[in-house]
Formats: C-alpha cells, sequence, structure tokens
C-alpha cells in the first residue's frame, strides 16, 4: 500500500481546508471520559444506546409474556403492560436506533471515511453526549417515579397521555418523558449539526461528495433530516408539558373525567398529531437511510464488487429525505381526514417506494455474479434486503386509505413495522458492529458466537413477525394486553401468541451472546490488522489501528477515487484504496 | 401545515441549489486516479457554515409553531389577546440592535475599534431592553385578566414570544463572550470579526423571525393570505 501523502506527491497544491486544531486529551479523565475524539464519543453512544437497548428488550420479553401467557404472571397489570409498551417503543425508536445510527456509526465513521481529523466542533461533539446520556438517566428516572412511567403509548396522543387514567398521566411519568425527549432534541441539534458540517466542510482533498462513500451519504442526509424533523416533536413536548403542568389547552379539549369536568377547553387533539408524525415519518428515514448507506458498502465490500448504479443510490437517498416529509398524514387515515387529504398521502406514500425500489434493484444488481463472501456482515446484509423488501411490501397495504382503514391498529400494523424499521435496521446494525469492530478494537470478533447470533436472530425474526400478521389480519387489535373470549378470535390466534412468546425469548437469547461476544473478543478475539475486509474506504487505510486520535498521524490522506475500485480489471489486488494513487503516479513515488 | 411546507421547501430548495453545485452529474467509477485530486470544500468559515444550518433548524421550529397557531386559529373560539403597545417600540429596539451589529461588522472589518465595541454595546443593551420589554408586554396581559391558560390564543402569545425570548437571550451569551475578546484585544483580529459576524447573521434572523412572529400575533397574517388570495384570483 502506498501512503499518498502531499509531500509524495509532487504538484500538488497543499490541502485548502486548514488542518483542525484538537485539544489533545492530558489525562485518563480527557481521553476515556470527557474525550473530545469523535471515536471515543461514538463508543460512549453505542453503549449507552445498546444498555438502554436492553432494557428495551427486556420490557419486550415481558409484553410477549402476557400475550402468549395470558393471566401468569400477576405483576403484568394492565397499566403495566401499557408502560412497558410505551418505554419499549420509545426507546427503541429514538434512544437505541436514532442514537446509535447518527451518534454512534455518525461519530466513528464519518470523520475517518471523509479523511477529517475529528469532528469539526469536538467541544460541542462532546456536549451532545453528555446531553444524551442525561436524557436516558431522566427516561430511566421515570421508572422510579411514583406511578411508574408514562403507558401512553410511544405515540403520547393527547388527551389520554395527561389524563389520570392512563399510567404516568397524572404522574411524573410522562412529565419525565416529554423533559427527555426535549433534552434528546438539544443534544441530537449539537451532534447533528456536527455531522452536517463535517461532512460540508472537513473533507480532505480529493474527496468530492460524489466519492464518498454511501455509508456517509446515508448518514448525511438522515442527519439533515433529523435536524429539520426534530422540531417539530419539541414543539410538540414543549406545548404538552404546557398543557400538563401550566394549565394551557393547546391540545386538550373540553372533557369530562370521572364525572367532573375538567378546566381544560379548546384544545385540538388532532393538531399533536400532526406535529407528532410530521416529526414521525421522517424518523422512519432518519433510521432507514443510514441502514441503506451501510448496507450498501456492506454488499460492495463482501461481494468484491463496485456499487451497481451508485449515482442512483445518492440521488435515491436524497429524493427519499425529500419525500419523507410529505408522507406523513399516512399514519393518520382514521382521525377523519378530508378525502382529498387521504388521496395526496397515499399518492406521496406510493411514490416513495420507487426511489427504495431503485435501491433494492441496485443491491441485487450488485450480488448478481459479485464473488459473494458469506462473511457475517454479507450474511446479515441478505437478511436485511430480504427482511427490508417483505416489510416493505406490507408498506404498500398500509399506505392504501381503502387497505388501511380495517387493518388499522391491528397486530398487522405492529408486524409491518417491525419487520420495516426495526428488524430491517437491526440487522444492519449486527452487520456493521461485525463489519467495523476490527476497526475499532483490532481484533475480530468470534465467527462461531456470530453465526449462532445470526442464524437464531435472522429465522427467530421471522418466527416472530411472520405469524404476527396472521394475527393482525384476523382482526386482532394491537394494545390489548389481554384478548380474552371473544368469538372472533380463533383458538389458533392464542397458539400462535404462545409460539411468537418463546421465540422472542430465545432470540433475546441471542443477543445476550452477542454481547457476551462483543466483551469476550476485546480479549481474545483474532488479530484484525489493518484492513482485514481488504476494504477500499479511507477508514481501513489508517496508519494504525484502532486509529489514535487525530485519525491520520502526520497527513491527512489525499483521495484519487471513488470507494467501489473493487476487481478492477488488470490490478495487483482486487481493491484499490481511495487513497491509492494509481500505476501513474505510484511509480513516481 | 402550510407555513413549514412553505419553509421546507425553502429549505430544500436551497440545498437541491447547493448540491447542483456539487457535480452530482459526475461518473467516479470512470475516474482512475489519473487526474490531480481537487477538492470542492467551499472558503467560507467552517464557523459561518455551521451557523446557517443552525438556523435553519431555528426556523424550522417558529415555522412549526407558526403552522400550529394557524391550525388552532381556524377553530370558531379562537380569540387573540390584544396586541400590547410596547411591542411597537420593543420592534423598534430590536431593529436597533440588528443595525448596531451591522455597524459592529463595518467597523471591525475597517479595524475601528471604538466603533466596534460602541456597536456590539448598543446591540447588547437594546436586546435587554427588548427582552424586558417583552416582560412588560406579558405583565400588562396578565394584568388585564389575558393569563396564558385562559384560551389557546394566550397561551400560543405566551410560548411563541417566550420561545423568541430564549433564542434572544442565549445569542447575549455569545455575544458577551465576543465583547468581552473585542474589549481585551487592541485591534481586530480575525476571530473577533467572524465572532461578530456570526452575532449579526444570529440577529438579523431572529429579528426576521420577529418580524414574523408579530405579524401572526398581530392577526395580519390572515388579511395577507386573503390579499395574497385576491392577487391570486
Amino acid at each position: 500500500m502506498v501512503d499518498a501523502t502531499p509531500h509524495a506527491e509532487q504538484g500538488v497544491p497543499p490541502a485548502e481546508t486548514p488542518e483542525l486544531e484538537l485539544y489533545h486529551p492530558k489525562g485518563w479523565w480527557t481521553t476515556y471520559v470527557f474525550s473530545q475524539d469523535a471515536k471515543v464519543i461514538a463508543i460512549q453512544y453505542s453503549g449507552t444506546a445498546l444498555a438502554i437497548g436492553l432494557v428495551a428488550l427486556v420490557l419486550s420479553w415481558l409484553m410477549r409474556l402476557q400475550l402468549g401467557f395470558p393471566g401468569t404472571f400477576d405483576f403484568i397489570t394492565p397499566e403495566a403492560y401499557y408502560q412497558f409498551m410505551t418505554m419499549h417503543g420509545m426507546i427503541m425508536v429514538i434512544y437505541l436506533l436514532t442514537a446509535l445510527f447518527l451518534g454512534g456509526f455518525g461519530n466513528y465513521l464519518i470523520p475517518l471515511m471523509v479523511g477529517a481529523r475529528d469532528m469539526v466542533f469536538p467541544y460541542v461533539n462532546m456536549l451532545s453526549y453528555w446531553i444524551y446520556l442525561l436524557a436516558v438517566l431522566v427516561l430511566v428516572a421515570s421508572f422510579f417515579a411514583p406511578g411508574g412511567p408514562t403507558g401512553a403509548g410511544w405515540t403520547l396522543y393527547p388527551p389520554q397521555a395527561i389524563l389520570s387514567g392512563t399510567p404516568g398521566g397524572q404522574g411524573a411519568g410522562i412529565i419525565l418523558m416529554l423533559v427527555s425527549l426535549i433534552l434528546f432534541i438539544i443534544g441530537f441539534t449539537m451532534g447533528g449539526l456536527n455531522y452536517v458540517v463535517t461532512v460540508v466542510q472537513g473533507r480532505t482533498r480529493g474527496m468530492t461528495l460524489m466519492r464518498m462513500p454511501l455509508t456517509v451519504w446515508g448518514i448525511f442526509t438522515a442527519t439533515v433530516m433529523a435536524l429539520l424533523a426534530f422540531p417539530a416533536l419539541f414543539v410538540a413536548c414543549v406545548m404538552m408539558l404546557f398543557d400538563r403542568l401550566l394549565g394551557t389547552s393547546f391540545f386538550m379539549p373540553a372533557l369530562v373525567e370521572m364525572g367532573q369536568l375538567m378546566s381544560y377547553g379548546g384544545g385540538s387533539p388532532i393538531l399533536f398529531q400532526h406535529l407528532f408524525w410530521f416529526f414521525g415519518h421522517p424518523e422512519v428515514y432518519i433510521v432507514a437511510l443510514p441502514a441503506f448507506g451501510i448496507v450498501s458498502d456492506l454488499i460492495s465490500t463482501h461481494a468484491r464488487k463496485n456499487i451497481f448504479g451508485y449515482r442512483m443510490m445518492v440521488w435515491a437517498i436524497i429524493i427519499i429525505g425529500a419525500l419523507s416529509f410529505v408522507v406523513w398524514a399516512h399514519h393518520m387515515y382514521v382521525s377523519g381526514m378530508h378525502p382529498w387529504f387521504g388521496f395526496f398521502f397515499a399518492t406521496t406514500t406510493l411514490i416513495i417506494a420507487i426511489p427504495t425500489a431503485i435501491k433494492v434493484y441496485n443491491w441485487v444488481l450488485t450480488l448478481w455474479r459479485g464473488d459473494i463472501h458469506l462473511t457475517l456482515p454479507m450474511l446479515f446484509s441478505l437478511a436485511f434486503i430480504v427482511t427490508f423488501v417483505n416489510g416493505g411490501l406490507t408498506g404498500l397495504f398500509l399506505g392504501n386509505v381503502v387497505v388501511d382503514v380495517p387493518l388499522s391498529d391491528t397486530m398487522f400494523v405492529v408486524a409491518h413495522f417491525h419487520m420495516v424499521m426495526g428488524v430491517a435496521p437491526v440487522l444492519v446494525v449486527f452487520g456493521a458492529i461485525y463489519h467495523w469492530y476490527p476497526k475499532i478494537t483490532g481484533r475480530m470478533l468470534n465467527e462461531a458466537m456470530g453465526q449462532f447470533h445470526f442464524w437464531v436472530t435472522f429465522v427467530g425474526a421471522y418466527a416472530i413477525f411472520f405469524p404476527m400478521h396472521y394475527v393482525g389480519l384476523v382482526g386482532v387489535p394491537r394494545r390489548y394486553p389481554e384478548l380474552g373470549d371473544v368469538a372472533f378470535v380463533a383458538d389458533s390466534v392464542h397458539s400462535l401468541n404462545a409460539f411468537i412468546t418463546i421465540a422472542a425469548l430465545i432470540v433475546g437469547f441471542a443477543q445476550m451472546v452477542f454481547l457476551f461476544n462483543l466483551v469476550w473478543s476485546l480479549r481474545y478475539g483474532r488479530e484484525a490488522g489493518g484492513n482485514p475486509w481488504r476494504a477500499t474506504s479511507l477508514e481501513w487505510q489508517t496508519p494504525t489501528t484502532p486509529p489514535p486520535h487525530g485519525n491520520w498521524g502526520a497527513a491527512r490522506p489525499i483521495v484519487y477515487r471513488w470507494a467501489y475500485d473493487y476487481s478492477v480489471p488488470g490490478a495487483p489486488e482486487d481493491f484499490i484504496a481511495q487513497n491509492d494513487p494509481g500505476p501513474q503516479h505510484r511509480g513516481a513515488v | 401545515m402550510s407555513v413549514i411546507l412553505v419553509f421546507l421547501t425553502v429549505v430544500i430548495g436551497f440545498s437541491f441549489w447547493w448540491l447542483s453545485h456539487q457535480r452530482l452529474m459526475s461518473k467516479p467509477w470512470l475516474e482512475h486516479g489519473a487526474a490531480l485530486p481537487t477538492t470542492d470544500v467551499s472558503y467560507m468559515p467552517t464557523a459561518k457554515v455551521a451557523l446557517g444550518i443552525f438556523l435553519a433548524v431555528i426556523g424550522s421550529l417558529f415555522a412549526l409553531f407558526a403552522s400550529a397557531y394557524f391550525m388552532r386559529m381556524e377553530y370558531a373560539d379562537w380569540q387573540a389577546p390584544p396586541l400590547p403597545a410596547v411591542l411597537w417600540f420593543n420592534t423598534i429596539v430590536l431593529v436597533l440592535a440588528s443595525i448596531a451589529l451591522s455597524c459592529a461588522v463595518r467597523a471591525a472589518r475597517e479595524n475601528r475599534m471604538d466603533i466596534t465595541r460602541l456597536g456590539l454595546a448598543t446591540a447588547g443593551l437594546s436586546s435587554i431592553v427588548f427582552l424586558i420589554g417583552q416582560l412588560a408586554a406579558w405583565r400588562t396581559l396578565s394584568a388585564a385578566g389575558h393569563f396564558m391558560d385562559v384560551n389557546a390564543a394566550n397561551g400560543f402569545f405566551y410560548l411563541i414570544t417566550g420561545m423568541h425570548g430564549l433564542h434572544i437571550l442565549g445569542g447575549l451569551v455569545a455575544l458577551a463572550r465576543v465583547s468581552a475578546v473585542a474589549w481585551r484585544e487592541t485591534y481586530c483580529s480575525a476571530r473577533v470579526r467572524l465572532g461578530i459576524d456570526l452575532c449579526a447573521m444570529y440577529w438579523h434572523f431572529l429579528l426576521f423571525v420577529w418580524l414574523c412572529l408579530f405579524i401572526l400575533l398581530a392577526g395580519w397574517a390572515g388579511d395577507l393570505v386573503a390579499i395574497c388570495r385576491q392577487f391570486l384570483a
């Protein structure tokens, strides 16, 4: 490998952007705790996200135990069930997936992949993590508040969210939830500005936008969307907090509670739904776009083939990002909206399937006649494609108003969104961790444990969510802790529910193996070397592995090509690194 | 939701304009390392780019408040509180702050330290007066019985003016830090000039936001829309 430094390359003017002045850590605390190094912040973000995600996983077990074997567990009251459900949803969507993709992968990969030394504002970046941690702690505190956490459902619809009938509605639960979300948004905005500006301003010499790996494109676009969409959640949270604490009536209509007329009056619950879903739908793509980007890179690297239709992939990411802002009301088909609005939002929803389908075709065409290595990242990527297509197809059902109305609020919806934005992105997260763990730690993850983890997770996820579609189709509503004896629910539903619960417990166990693998391989994993996958992108070309603070040693790399030069005819190896100047220049060095 | 959609159209339009200058049509797979690498990172200071993006986030926040306001306004029981007269005075004071910062930017470029300091001080003081004026407006309203929990329009008034005031307050922290450096140094270093540029950018934007909010809270927004509709018809 040729180390292309500015000195080595005659005639290359010095970099046009000045070097970032870094605050180099002096002690243990500033190296590992209050670190301004994006890579340490990334690991802090990921560790916190995985820890709180584990809580959400346990909550899902408790829910499944209740649904599979109703009445067996005394401590799972209907109230507790609602609390588990709410916290499970909120944690998974916001505190795990958003934080992991943007705060975790974004922080680790953006500076390395664009050839920067760090994020452009390292101090603000550090602050972003600590505010995120505070948000998580406030969220956890609500478990210990009198009355417990809120049980309003992850959508927190008013008026029920702040009424006494809902668990945590008149206690501290809902207040802590809203405060935690507001903190999360403030912290995210700090980090998000960093990710966007680093891509815009921090790229190294030669790294044009169209040479960036798709991972960076995905995270970049998702962050821009998040910066514009999260304010909607912020506004909704602040206004609901006012309603709950100061007695305003932004969302609260005149209500009679327990025979007593409440002091609220004149508010609009639909207004909340608009604000919430104006954030909520882009949020789906905030999670999906980084996954799209990462999976493109994994497939290309492990199939030893350039990504098919790179330009199309970039354009599709941008178009999906823009379109996702005009589909939000498809979550509100049953809210009594004007039929023309339903027609409009159904149309935009179906249009968004076009760029998404382009991406799926391109992944498959990248695999076509590739030199497919069935490594763990590749297995997870293949599983992602299948799962995403499956989940996407049921989205076509739910996107159409007339089909959605009977399916609305059934387990079919639960199965759909778990497939498309739960299982699919999580499979990418796992693939990405197996792929980049060697760069982060210098060691490979254990293969045998990984295979076990993959097969149990992949097959198990289908065992959980495939039957759930059928449960939904026969009309079983979501959010019911117990079905009881109703005529329309067939006996098979009960046995399916028990089956799903057992599958969920087994899949959960496989995640423990994965977590154990993360710790075990840190010490006993096989030495990885600098570039075990023989990949082209810049993060694999660092002088040392794991990369130190500042990433690049004496000089930042110079980029000569795009990130997908795999199996180039005539090249000595089956990949050419992005900072390889090529044979003409290599001779001159 | 029309306000936020218009705002987003502007932001997305700008993003596409920017992207269209980034050679999105190039074919990276055909570039085989032959040409010397170029970079397309802009020469604009990184902090300015960051502030620009941050202002887009703030814009999105206030556009969403405005959207919510419009949606609620359509209900039959909408009853906006009377506009306190002090808001006119506050508006003038905030305009003054913006002008003072513009003067400071110019003076800093010409390295006239005394005028720079005068501009910064005027901007800071008038912003503080603005905040006090906003509090006075709240007092006027609450003295007349227009509390925030009486009806939704009152709630919106306190919420929106409060949120805008918090942003001014945050800006004052940055302005204080820049001023501290400006008072310490004997000439206008690049750092001070950048700091003043950023403050001016922020203040102009918040002034623009305030003018929009003022039109909104005064209830002229509906008239404006009606006039526009007439033009279109």
